[in-house]
């Protein structure tokens, strides 16, 4: 992939490809202007967005005149801000660091027709960089807090939120969009919408249709280190085609934390992971609640008790809520370095303005500022967007347990709970799954059975449901010798 | 009362947590006793201070004269319509104030005149003379622009990426000899065999090497894979004659390229400990120099010519006796070493303020020194860096051409009071005038560099727009520089950065 010699697509095709799409972007939002003008006719016409004098001259600049630089496909155009104005919608997935950022950036940009969607509330601990938030918002949901300070302090702005996963909306809410930017802290997350805009795709005769791509930019942080990237689902690489420059979360191994503890971080997981459904400190079915003070205090004087037991120092408050709450640290600044990057690819793919980024870029600043710039490349067999049905192989004699365990630690799948379901004797049968606790009882002793045993034939085509995305994977079994 | 300095204390904690995790409390100190000047309330000037005002700064001051205006608002997230002809740093102050009670805003009503060029040579020259660190920082278009102008930053916490382990394999102190004797592998019932350190098993078989090879280390790669191989024959076998599953011992093979790595001090530190400023130590040297001269005394009378010991050591697989036996004998030794750096210091001077002498020697093999060259050292014909301008310029495509633009369109503003292209019908007429200034510019340098036309039509298209988000990517930029100067932590740039928002890139000169 990024050491991949093979590049997908040949240089010519490339700019053809960037051609190609920048037309029919183009033509996408002629239809939408239509649909939504006749929309607004319905409704009783455009709001008053709060008009004045040179508001908008920073942006004009880009809209308005021509340059060198600019996409070969431009056309400088007094029109192009009132697109971007009346009509050009946008999805922000999250409000928190990046989101709050993000929202800030469109709506001076010229984006008027934001949505935006976040399942948390607002904690103190957001308060040092996720600045729509104020001590009196605490416990408030994010995407609502967010969307009313960026209304009234953005005349003409109206951003719609939505205090919901980004799970509980299907297709028809996020093919309203010309463009989805994301500021999320979860791979899985990001995986799940990655999957949700390839779903959308449209294949005629097996040639993509360019007017079904959502164009999806990412953005991630932590700490002084953060990357912004520019998807066009089916044309350039996707998550999934990139899963390896995630690298999946290190846990410890069982054996350390239950009986050689060496760092204070051993000790916290033992008693959050041991302990406490030992001895239930807050009764029966109390499960660890990270953001309860008192369970991190419990946790905090039983973690330096166990260190005291093995002689192991530094064990303090910071550092037990730290590993309990797995807290990532955050400042502003990388927030608005990575966010800005983001939104300022939103405006050159909305506007035509520039040619996008393409399409990764990371950026480091521990010492100096670093950034690093570069094409990542598209996964020939990417078990998301290449079509390419996925191989399974195993022997007939292999467990189940054993293919469980292949889809979740192999580099480039990563699943966190798949549910297995297979067609035999003309039934859709259940293999295994892990996330209804009836069903997972039932089948958990298939997982001890070999494929053979479970009536699986060679070829046979096994479905896969995960979190990590939002379309059922087909793959191919393939029995080896 | 002690009470309610308690509770805001244990507030401020939380609301900060996730920054006091990157530079501690006592970075935070630094930054809530630190006064910030901001020179203009632009959009990037503002977007600067929300992100100081955010994480705690003490104070902040906006000098401004200029009055709001509607293309003001348009892009500047701390204006808003109805201050549209207010002052603008009265305006902005109170927006950024509201983003954090713990802060201190103030402002002063007056007009900066903006000729960049002039105002920046003038305004640093004073801050250079008054050792006050000067960060200029401008959006022009989709570029981005920061020059930091500081005679001399000291970094102690430098927080490297990636950094060696401080292991002393190749020179073991006698505690760790000792302690290294004490273990007989061939000995040792299965469980103790596979829980000890690999630390331990690399220095065992490093003596079983030296005794082989007439007590030379494994020097190329023949002979590290053979010395890995060594170490393989020393896994446990069943009674099969199959290999148990030792994980330290792969762990042992898997370190030995870094654990061979001849202890010595870096060329950097070593520059650092040559420096002037550590012969004259007065009691007016920063504690700093006091310290890297207490360090280096150390280093040639008690250490061997090695720095003190960090003291740290890696996770491993080990049961924790073993492992935590291991860690205090390096902890141990540092703390000794650590302590023989006091004496020196003391010796030196009787107090070096508030610096601790076990956090500068945990950090003695990271030390940077930052020092940027003058504004007037930049322009000056006599001492101007044409070598990195001309070596850069190589790549006609890279950020140095950006650079050159900025200094030609300070040079058209010089000429016509004005930058090219601000109204639309200004853009073509401006584009020769904008070249006159590019071949002025690259005359008086004698830089024999080919400026595209592209460029030069492309920063007459700008117009001295300042897109919000070029704006705001140069804020989170230059916060977090000024953050570093302040708390002391990480590395700031040296000196000039470039951020090109049409292509993602970005680049620092030193100029």
């Amino acid at each position: 992939m990024l050491s991949h010699p093979i590049n997908w697509l040949p240089a010519e095709s490339k700019a053809c490809m960037n051609l190609l799409l920048f037309s029919l972007f183009r033509e996408k939002k002629r239809r939408r202007v239509v649909e939504l003008t006749e929309k607004m006719v319905v409704d009783g016409g455009s709001r008053d967005g709060g008009e004045w004098d040179g508001r908008w001259n920073h942006i004009n600049t880009f809209l308005e005149r021509p340059g060198p630089f600019t996409h070969p496909d431009f056309e400088p155009s007094t029109e192009s801000l009132q697109f971007l104005l009346d009509t050009c919608k946008i999805l922000v997935i999250g409000a928190g660091g990046l989101g709050c950022e993000l929202l800030k950036d469109l709506a001076l940009s010229g984006f008027r027709h934001i949505h935006v969607v976040d399942m948390d509330t607002i904690d103190v601990s957001n308060l040092n960089r996720q600045f729509l938030f104020r001590l009196k918002d605490v416990g408030r949901p994010k995407a609502d807090i967010a969307a009313d300070f960026i209304n009234g302090r953005i005349p003409g702005c109206n951003v719609v939120p939505h205090f919901k996963k980004i799970q509980d909306f299907d297709e028809s809410f996020y093919r309203q969009f010309h463009i989805i930017v994301c500021g999320l802290d979860s791979i899985i997350a990001r995986r799940w919408m990655n999957g949700m805009l390839l779903s959308l795709l449209v294949y005629e005769d097996g040639v993509l249709d360019p007017s079904s791509i959502i164009p999806l930019i990412d953005g991630g942080t932590e700490g002084f280190k953060g990357n912004a990237r520019v998807i066009f689902p089916g044309m350039t690489a996707c998550i999934d085609c990139t899963l390896e420059l995630y690298p999946p979360q290190i846990n410890f191994p069982m054996c350390t934390i239950a009986s050689m503890p060496r760092l204070p971080e051993h000790c916290v997981e033992y008693v959050r992971m041991l302990l406490w459904p030992k001895e239930k400190p807050f009764g029966d079915g109390v499960g660890l609640d990270a953001d309860d003070p008192e369970h991190i205090q419990w946790v905090y004087q039983k973690s330096q008790e166990r260190a005291a037991e093995f002689s192991i120092t530094g064990v303090t408050y910071r550092l037990t809520q730290g590993v309990v709450k797995r807290i990532i640290p955050a400042v502003a600044s990388t927030n608005a370095v990575i966010a800005a990057a983001c939104a300022t690819e939103v405006f050159k793919i909305a506007s035509s303005a520039y040619i996008p980024l393409n399409n990764y870029m990371v950026f480091n600043d521990v010492d100096g500022l670093y950034t690093y710039t570069f094409e990542a490349e598209r996964k020939e067999n990417c078990s998301s967007c290449s079509q390419v049905p996925q191989d399974l192989h195993f022997s007939p004699s292999a467990k189940l347990q054993e293919v469980l365990d292949y889809l979740t630690e192999n580099a480039s799948l990563q699943m966190k709970s798949p549910a297995i379901t297979a067609t035999l004797e003309g039934k859709n049968k259940t293999l295994y799954l892990q996330t209804v606790t009836s069903i997972e009882q039932r089948t958990r002793p298939n997982l001890s059975k070999s494929l053979k045993e479970l009536g699986l034939l060679d070829g046979q085509e096994l479905a896969v449901a995960d979190v990590t995305t939002p379309q059922t994977l087909l793959f191919k079994l393939s029995f080896t010798s | 009362s002690k009470r309610t300095m308690a509770v805001t204390k244990a507030s401020k904690d939380q609301k900060y947590d996730r920054q006091l995790r990157l530079w501690g409390d006592h970075g935070q100190e630094e930054l809530e006793n630190a006064h910030v000047c901001l020179i203009n309330s632009t959009a990037s000037g503002t977007e600067i201070l929300k992100n100081l005002v955010l994480p705690g700064i003490g104070a902040f001051t906006i000098v401004d004269g200029h009055k709001v205006s509607g293309q003001d608002v348009g892009n500047n997230f701390f204006l808003s319509n109805n201050s549209i002809g207010r002052n603008r740093a009265q305006a902005a102050t109170e927006l950024l104030q509201e983003l954090n009670t713990d802060v201190s805003g103030n402002f002063v009503e007056e007009v900066c005149v903006f000729n960049y060029e002039h105002t920046c040579l003038r305004l640093g020259s004073v801050l250079w003379n008054a050792n006050i660190p000067f960060l200029v920082c401008r959006t022009y278009g989709l570029v981005g622009y920061m020059r930091l102008v500081v005679k001399e930053h000291t970094v102690i916490e430098s927080h490297p990426d990636n950094a060696l382990e401080d292991l002393r394999l190749d020179q073991p102190f006698a505690e760790l000899k000792n302690h290294i004797q004490s273990y007989d592998l061939e000995g040792m019932g299965k469980k103790n065999h596979s829980h000890t350190p690999w630390i331990i098993i690399v220095a065992k078989y490093l003596e079983k090497w030296f005794s082989e090879h007439n007590f030379q280390f494994p020097k190329n790669y023949k002979e590290k894979e053979a010395f890995k191989q060594l170490i393989r024959q020393g896994i446990l076998k069943s009674e099969k004659g199959t290999p148990e599953d030792e994980e330290n011992f792969e762990e042992a093979i898997k370190n030995v390229n870094t654990a061979l790595n001849p202890t010595k001090i870096s060329s950097g530190v070593d520059d650092i400990f040559n420096g002037e400023q550590c012969n004259d130590i007065t009691s007016q040297t920063p504690a700093f120099w006091v310290m890297t001269r207490a360090v280096r005394e150390f280093v040639h009378n008690d250490g061997g010519g090695n720095l003190p010991v960090r003291g740290s050591i890696p996770d491993m697989i080990a049961d924790s006796e073993k492992f935590i036996t291991l860690q205090n004998i390096y902890r141990e030794k540092a703390m000794q070493d650590a302590s023989v750096v006091s004496k020196h210091v003391e010796s030196l001077l009787q107090s070096v303020g508030k610096v601790c002498e076990t956090l500068f020697c945990k950090n003695a093999a990271f030390l940077r020194v930052v020092r940027c060259r003058s504004l007037v050292e930049e322009y000056s014909v006599e001492t101007v860096n044409k070598d990195a301008i001309t070596s850069c310029m190589d790549s006609a495509d890279g950020e140095m051409v950006l650079y050159l633009m900025l200094r030609s369109v300070d040079r058209f503003y010089q000429q016509h009071s004005r930058y090219p292209g601000v109204y639309n019908y200004q853009v073509e007429e401006d584009i020769s005038k904008l070249k006159l200034c590019v071949n002025s510019l690259l005359q008086e340098y004698s830089l024999n560099v080919n400026v595209k036309d592209d460029y030069i039509h492309e920063f007459c298209r700008y117009g001295a727009s300042e897109p919000h988000t070029v704006a705001s990517f140069l804020g989170g930029s230059a916060a977090q520089e000024a953050i570093k100067i302040i708390t002391r932590q990480f590395v700031p740039f040296n000196n000039t950065f470039i951020y090109n928002a049409m292509s993602q890139t970005t680049a620092t000169f030193q100029l």
